[in-house]
């Protein structure tokens, strides 16, 4: 009896040894395929230069203009959004490289082999979505701390700038990131849910870019009652420098976009455990 | 692996039992079952497009069945804790990201069970890539990608190792490779089954066949049974010195005789002991009495004829890859 039992224990004890795949091993089998692709490396110094580079920019060139600008356009300056302006651009590089985490995989046949590893499936979303999400906020992060400063230190030469001490500032400039960390998350999932790169970034442009054109074209009273529950609208109104009319609350807009994402997600998450790989 | 522990039934075997698998109107597999064992060379046959890369995906859990239940060790591939270390697979498709390097490929498979670095540097050594482990993967040519299949299949030292045409792209150096390092696998008392539609490869590798055509399993037998069952009813050669005489013994008898070459006969519709009893009763001396065994893949294309989806493309297919793989 216990002979039989040791003889049938021993390979599962050996078993036991190696290793099972987990949550935090995927993670770290992710985080290595997110920095092995050259296209992962290049979108994200796109995106880093636009952050980091578009807002000073903005500020030099507005600083230039100052004395030429009306009174109007000078009383209603706003020192956050010259600062962070950056994020209009690397908007477009984040949502591209989301589409392209789940979409490269899909396309190439590389699904198989991860699926193959981590037969649930799930995790593998759970971490190509955490993974990207922190690798964007940090970098977002950093590049708009560096476009707010630099913006600011040129707007001191007609003393309009303002400093991270400010409320509103320091809430834009961490909201810029976080913005960009969910619409990552967003085009990831979109990704996963059309499974082709040049489906996924139709329908993020399409959603994000495009949606906002099409309700221009409608009646204002319409168009102020469509225009604040956009996705895009919603998602920025965190970064705004200022509370603008017929948009929602910072923090109101900014939890409705993450509820989109959230969707997007979770529609991601039973197609990928249903469909056929 | 485990010689001399009395292990349980389902221990390292691939179970089948009554999968069917439908693309919409289209069945790509057929209420099929059967079992793949340990310690030998399972050879999974049947022509392009009989189900069997589709087989070996509804196996590993990558595709869902319709009907039917599927396992690996008594489990279904999706509940394995550690999948990579009990089952190692290639496909016949490549699924591997054409950006990413060899290296970076097998370290994030290797990632997801805790596998090491030394393990991955080993694989690699092991199937001959080291030169190219750190170029893209869209730079390979066939036969590099099929090293680099067969290195991710072995990564986790697995129980198990399933293979969809792994002699397909590799040069005559590299088949031989890779049925003797798949032979040497079942020698361990691992599972092997590797499908193909190479005959000739199939003769010299495996040691059981499944076969199947149109999604249906048409055998499950040795390789030596296949070739005996479908030469049933296949011609006898014989050899005498008094070729005329039996001639005519044989048909009173209603045989069919062909005379091949002076003092060879084959003949068609008689048992090779029916034909020596006819001789003894006619005093008739025989030199030799043969049935003839149709090759491998003649007794393929006997038993799957009917079932051949696109008869002649595939015929065609499979000539010109069998003079391939027999140069």
């Amino acid at each position: 009896m216990s002979a039989t039992t040791a003889a049938l224990e021993a390979p599962v004890r050996a078993a036991a040894r190696r290793g099972h795949v987990t949550q935090a091993r995927v993670i770290r089998s992710e985080w290595t395929k997110l920095w092995s692709l050259r296209s992962t490396r290049w979108t994200l110094l796109v995106a880093i230069l636009g952050m980091a580079g578009l807002g000073p920019l903005v500020a030099t060139v507005q600083m230039n203009r100052w004395d030429r600008m009306s009174l109007g356009d000078r009383l209603h300056f706003n020192a956050i959004n010259s600062g962070l302006g950056g994020y209009h651009f690397a908007q477009l590089a984040i949502g591209v490289l989301g589409v392209l985490v789940l979409s490269g995989e899909y396309s190439t046949g590389q699904i198989r082999s991860t699926f193959m590893a981590v037969p649930k499936r799930l995790p593998v979303l759970w971490a190509k979505a955490g993974t990207f999400a922190a690798v964007t906020f940090v970098l977002m992060l950093a590049s708009g701390l560096i476009a707010f400063l630099a913006s600011q230190s040129i707007l001191t030469q007609h003393h309009v700038q303002t400093t991270l001490g400010h409320a509103p500032a320091l809430r834009a400039w961490v909201g810029a990131a976080l913005y960009l960390a969910v619409l990552g998350v967003l085009a990831l999932s979109l990704g996963a849910i059309v499974r082709n790169t040049a489906g996924g970034i139709a329908l993020f442009a399409g959603l994000l870019f495009v949606v906002p054109g099409l309700a221009a074209i409608l009646p204002t009273s319409t168009q102020n009652a469509i225009n604040p529950y956009l996705p895009s609208n919603a998602g920025t109104t965190i970064l705004a420098g200022t509370h603008e009319a017929h948009t929602l609350s910072a923090w109101g807009g900014f939890g409705l976009f993450c509820g989109y994402t959230a969707i997007a997600l979770i529609v991601a998450a039973i197609l990928m455990r249903r469909r056929d790989a | 692996m485990v010689a001399g522990t009395p292990a349980p039934d389902t221990d390292r075997m691939i179970t089948v039992e009554h999968v069917t698998k439908r693309y919409g109107d289209k069945v790509a597999v057929d209420d099929l079952t059967f079992e793949v064992k340990p310690g030998i060379v399972t050879g999974f046959l049947g022509p392009n497009g009989a189900g069997k890369s589709t087989t070996m995906r509804l196996i590993l859990g990558l595709d869902a069945p319709n009907a039917g239940t599927l396992a690996i060790d008594g489990r279904a591939y999706a509940d394995l804790p550690a999948p990579l270390h009990e089952v190692g697979a290639m496909l016949e498709a490549r699924a591997i990201h054409t950006g990413r390097s060899a290296y970076n490929h097998l370290l994030a498979l290797a990632q997801t069970h805790g596998i090491g670095r030394s393990r991955v540097k080993e694989v690699i050594e092991l199937v001959g890539i080291q030169d190219v482990a750190r170029k893209r993967v869209g730079g390979f040519s066939l036969g590099m990608g099929q090293r680099l299949g067969v290195a991710a299949a072995l990564l986790g030292d697995p129980r198990v190792l399933i293979l969809d045409e792994p002699a397909n792209g590799l040069d005559p150096e590299g088949i031989l490779w890779i049925r003797t390092l798949l032979k040497r696998l079942a020698k361990e008392g691992r599972t092997v089954f590797l499908s193909s539609h190479l005959m000739a490869e199939m003769a010299q590798t495996a040691d059981h066949l499944v076969v199947i055509g149109r999604g249906r399993l048409i055998a499950d037998t040795s390789v030596e049974e296949f070739v005996s069952r479908a030469s049933t009813g296949a011609a006898v050669r014989v050899v005498t010195p008094q070729a005329t005489a039996l001639r005519d013994a044989l048909a009173r008898r209603e045989a069919r005789v062909d005379s091949i070459e002076r003092g060879v006969l084959e003949v068609h519709g008689l048992t090779g002991q029916e034909i020596g009893e006819v001789a003894l009763a006619e005093k008739i001396v025989l030199a030799e009495l043969t049935p003839l065994q149709l090759s491998l893949e003649q007794a393929f294309m006997r038993l799957t004829g009917e079932s051949v989806e696109y008869h002649a493309t595939d015929t065609d297919t499979d000539e010109s890859t069998t003079l391939r793989a027999a140069a």
